[in-house]
This record gives structure tokens, C-alpha cells and sequence, in this order.
């Protein structure tokens, strides 16, 4: 489903963000990308979603090669992606349900289906009833729920999502990490890259780090912790 | 209803939204299209209604054809049957005595007619030729002053190629003013899309993100020139309309002093719908560019 080769980032002022960068996700896989502030983790998220190309290597994504990709195909491309951005890009002079209508009007989606899907979406992240506040009124926490709300309202098969729990509590931040996984349980395929390592699960499926640019795989979570969660 | 109407119709909407949000500032804009429109079309009546001023004006394109004093019936006849075949426009024939008649009528004119011994004018034709070319009468003067008893053919070529001068002057100064305002009106366009586009950045932005295409973007923009143009396009006929529903009584006073019988010449609604359509092209054009110009950035 998402597969990168040897991917490297290199910005005009020389710097690497990304080196050689390898990975693959398969359909359905719900995958952690750590690294400290820094490591890269944005700059593939941004290589990711088509906003920057990579300096060499591929990534291909359902089969489309994002290197080849025109300027006019991108915004196909990440039709079939929800994107969550780190600082959320919430339209703040827009109600709740417009900002989740957007999506739905981008695509041409008739008002009425619209409108239902929508409502659909703000239940299933929890923020029914809200539809008409404007998202300054809601907390951190809610405004990730819009955020996701937004992502998801047009079933895409691919979720990615830059720093999604960043200055939330703990308990927002295991709310929004739960839809998610509610999310990955339906078949959607998740990347949530996160600077937090104490926000991994402990029943974590799959781990990739991002440190100063280089991608390395951590180990499965040891038995003792996973048979620790289970009890 | 199609995706595609549906997405043009709801363009369509945001444009109306867009210019209702500040309507002080549409208001000024319209105005200052409708004024930039308001000039050259002015101009362009001015001259069109020059040019049926004097169409209509007796002694201007016409040509008079004074037969010898000794000419006859027969000759006359002659001459009719040639107008007639050369199928040249209007004529009249003008018999001496109803020209005697006229040079009495005219003020201060009895007395020095009613002194002299015989009619000394002789009959005539009037010609108005159908066309007005200056070469064009001139050829037909040669023609006239070439037929039997013929004596005298009368053209005031001088006057007519002076006006016909005139008048490719002024068509060409309207011409320049109206490239140099539609110039104007694109530029005004481009400036308010580009304040448009710099005020809904953030939501420019996001829209590119999730997934908008450059043409769903530029959409809006590309209907709120449009109306914006269109509609300056109507104040622009508003404001001539205005100018020659006070002018219109003036000219008409003026001209039957003139003898003539003149009305001012306004704008029809084919020429409405024209502004209106002008505009509208003008205005889509500059949103095109400065949209083509400034959503670049966006990625």
C-alpha cells in the first residue's frame, strides 16, 4: 500500500532531512513513527502527502508513483488520504460541520449525502451535537476529534496523521489514539508519526524510527509486556 | 444534477457571497469599473450619433446636379431613368420654380427676387447616395457632371472628407480609450483577486490538502470576476443612460434650430447585454491571471 525506496530528502540549503529511507505498509497495518523533534518525521509526512518530493528514491503509493506524480493529479492522490496536519489547519470562521463538509464539497458529494455523512463522521470521533460551534469554542482534544472528523468523512483507505496527540493530556490523547485504532480495525491503513514515545501502546503492532534522517525498525513488543497489557 | 453543475452552481453562489460580504467595497468597485466602462461607450455614441446626425442632415453627403438652363422634359426624363438604373441611393428632382419658390422664402430674399427679369436657377437633382465613402461621391460627382445637359454637379467634398476625418479620428480615440480601460477594469479585477486570494490563505491552503483541484479553487474567483465585471458593466450603462436621458432634450432643442429634426441615439439592450458581456469576459480574465499568478504558492 505505501512503500518508500531509498528515499532522500534534501533541502536547497544543503540540509538531509531524510537519508536512504526504506519501508513498507501493507494494507490494514497500523504502524508508530517515533523520532525526536527534528528526525524527519514531518518531512515525510510531507513527502507522504504529495506537499514535497523527495530529492531521489520512490514512494509509491496504491500503485502511483508520487515522484512521477503531475501537479494536477495531486489533489486525487490525497482524496484517498486523511491527512491530520501537527497544527490541525481547522478553518476557525467556519462551523464545526462546514469544516467537515469541506472534504465532502471538494469531491462534489450531493448536499443532502453530504450532510449525513458528515454527521457520521463528527458521531464516530464524538462530537455530536456540536455542528454548529465554532471550533474555537473547543478544547484541544475535540479539535483533534474535528480534525480526524475531517480526515475520515471520506472513507479514505490510508490515514496519516503528523503528531495527532501533541499537547493533549493523557487522557485526550488515549481518546484520539482509540479512534484511530477503531479505524485500523475496519481496514484502514494507518501511519501516525509522534514525538512521544510514552504514547506508544503497549500492545504497539509496529514501530518505525526516525533518527537524524536514518529509518530503523524497533522490535516487536517483548511477551512480557504483551502478556503484562493482556492481564 | 451533475457534479460538475452542481460544483458551478455553488462557485456561482460563493462569488454572490463574496461581493455581498463587503458591499461598500463591491459598491466602490462597480463604480470605478462602471466609470472605466462609461467612457469609451460614451464616446462610442457620441460618434455613432454623430455620423446619424449627419446622415440625416440635408447638404451633408449629398450631391446636387443643376442641369443648363435650356435642358427639357426629355432631358430630365433622361436623367431620372439613369438614377434610377444606377440605383444609387435617394434622389429629388427640384424644378426651378419650386427653387425660385425657396429663394423667396427665404428671409430678406423677396425683394431682390421679385427685381430680377426671369428665374435664373435652373432645375436640379439632390442625390443622397447610399454610400457615404468620400472617394465613393466623388467618383459619383465625376460620373453626374459627365451626362447630358448637365452644367454644374455640386459636391462639398472638402467638408465631407473633413468629417469623414473626424470621424476615423474620434472612432479611433474611442478605440485607444477603450483598450486602455479594459486594461484598466482587467487590473482592477487582478488586484481584488489577489487581496482575495492573500485574505483566505488559510482556507486556500487547507482546501489544496484535502484534496481541492487548482480549477475548484480558482472557480469562485474566476465567477467573482465575472459578476463583478458584468456588473460594472450595467452601472457603466446606467451612467450613459443617466448622461443622455440630460442631454437628449438639449440636443433636440439645439438641433431644430438647425432644422433638423434629431433625437439622440441611446443604448439598446442588445448594446446592455454587450457591456454586461464585455465586462463579464474582461473581469473573468483578470480573476484568470491572478489566480493562474498567486495560487502557484499553494502546493
Amino acid at each position: 500500500m505505501i512503500t518508500a525506496s531509498e528515499v532522500t530528502k534534501r533541502y536547497p540549503e544543503g540540509r538531509e532531512a531524510l537519508r536512504h529511507v526504506s519501508f513498507e505498509i501493507t494494507a490494514g497495518e497500523m504502524v508508530y513513527l517515533t523520532g525526536h523533534s527534528g528526525a524527519g518525521k514531518s518531512t515525510l509526512f510531507k513527502l507522504l502527502a504529495a506537499i514535497e518530493r523527495p530529492t531521489s528514491g520512490s514512494i509509491v503509493i496504491n500503485g502511483q508513483n508520487l515522484a512521477a506524480l503531475s501537479r494536477s493529479a495531486v489533489p486525487y492522490l490525497r482524496r484517498k488520504l486523511g491527512l491530520l496536519f501537527q497544527d490541525r489547519k481547522l478553518l476557525f470562521d467556519r462551523t464545526v460541520l462546514d469544516n467537515v463538509l469541506l472534504p465532502l464539497a471538494i469531491v462534489g458529494h450531493p448536499p443532502r449525502d453530504a450532510l449525513r455523512r458528515a454527521q457520521a463522521a463528527l458521531a464516530k470521533v464524538g462530537l455530536p451535537n456540536r455542528e454548529r460551534t465554532l471550533p474555537i469554542a473547543l478544547s484541544g482534544g475535540e479539535q483533534q476529534r474535528l480534525a480526524i472528523a475531517r480526515a475520515v468523512v471520506n472513507r479514505p483507505a490510508i490515514i496519516l496523521a503528523d503528531e495527532p496527540t501533541a499537547n493533549l493530556d493523557a487522557a485526550s490523547a488515549r481518546e484520539i489514539l482509540d479512534i484511530f485504532h477503531a479505524f485500523q480495525q475496519v481496514g484502514v491503513t494507518v501511519l501516525l508519526a509522534t514525538h512521544d514515545p510514552t504514547s506508544l501502546p503497549v500492545l504497539r503492532p509496529r514501530v518505525l524510527r526516525l533518527d537524524q534522517g536514518e529509518m530503523s525498525e524497533l522490535p516487536a513488543a517483548p511477551a512480557t509486556a504483551v502478556a503484562g497489557a493482556a492481564t | 444534477m451533475s457534479i460538475w453543475l452542481a460544483q458551478h452552481w455553488a462557485a456561482m453562489r460563493d462569488a454572490c457571497r463574496r461581493l455581498a460580504t463587503a458591499p461598500l467595497n463591491s459598491l466602490l468597485s462597480l463604480l470605478v469599473i462602471g466609470i472605466a466602462l462609461t467612457l469609451p461607450t460614451a464616446g462610442w455614441l457620441l460618434i455613432d450619433n454623430l455620423r446619424a446626425l449627419t446622415g440625416d442632415s440635408p447638404g451633408v453627403q449629398q450631391i446636387s446636379v443643376f442641369l443648363s438652363l435650356d435642358a427639357g422634359k426629355r432631358e430630365i426624363a433622361e436623367i431620372e431613368n439613369r438614377l434610377q438604373a444606377g440605383k444609387i441611393g435617394r434622389w429629388r428632382f427640384v424644378a426651378r420654380e419650386e427653387a425660385l419658390k425657396r429663394l423667396q422664402a427665404a428671409e430678406g430674399m423677396a425683394d431682390i427676387v421679385a427685381s430680377l427679369p426671369r428665374n435664373p436657377l435652373p432645375d436640379a437633382f439632390v442625390v443622397t447616395p447610399s454610400e457615404s465613402q468620400p472617394a465613393e461621391l466623388e467618383r459619383l460627382a465625376k460620373t453626374f457632371a459627365g451626362w447630358p445637359r448637365v452644367a454644374h454637379v455640386q459636391l462639398d467634398s472638402a467638408w465631407v472628407k473633413r468629417f469623414d476625418a473626424l470621424l476615423r479620428l474620434g472612432r479611433l480615440v474611442v478605440m485607444l480609450l477603450g483598450v486602455l480601460f479594459a486594461a484598466a477594469l482587467v487590473t482592477i479585477t487582478f488586484n481584488t483577486i489577489r487581496l482575495q486570494i492573500l485574505a483566505q490563505a488559510a482556507e486556500i491552503e487547507v482546501a489544496r490538502l484535502i484534496g481541492a483541484t487548482d480549477a475548484y479553487i480558482q472557480r469562485p474567483l474566476h465567477y467573482f470576476g465575472m459578476l463583478q465585471g458584468a456588473l460594472g458593466g450595467l452601472c457603466a450603462t446606467l451612467l450613459v443612460a443617466v448622461g443622455f436621458h440630460l442631454l437628449t432634450p438639449l440636443v433636440a432643442e439645439l438641433t431644430q434650430l438647425y432644422g433638423t429634426n434629431f433625437t439622440l441615439r441611446g443604448l439598446g439592450a442588445g448594446h446592455v447585454a454587450f457591456l454586461a458581456a464585455i465586462g463579464a469576459a474582461l473581469g473573468w480574465l483578470g480573476a484568470w491571471i491572478s489566480a493562474l499568478m498567486h495560487l502557484r504558492r499553494f502546493a
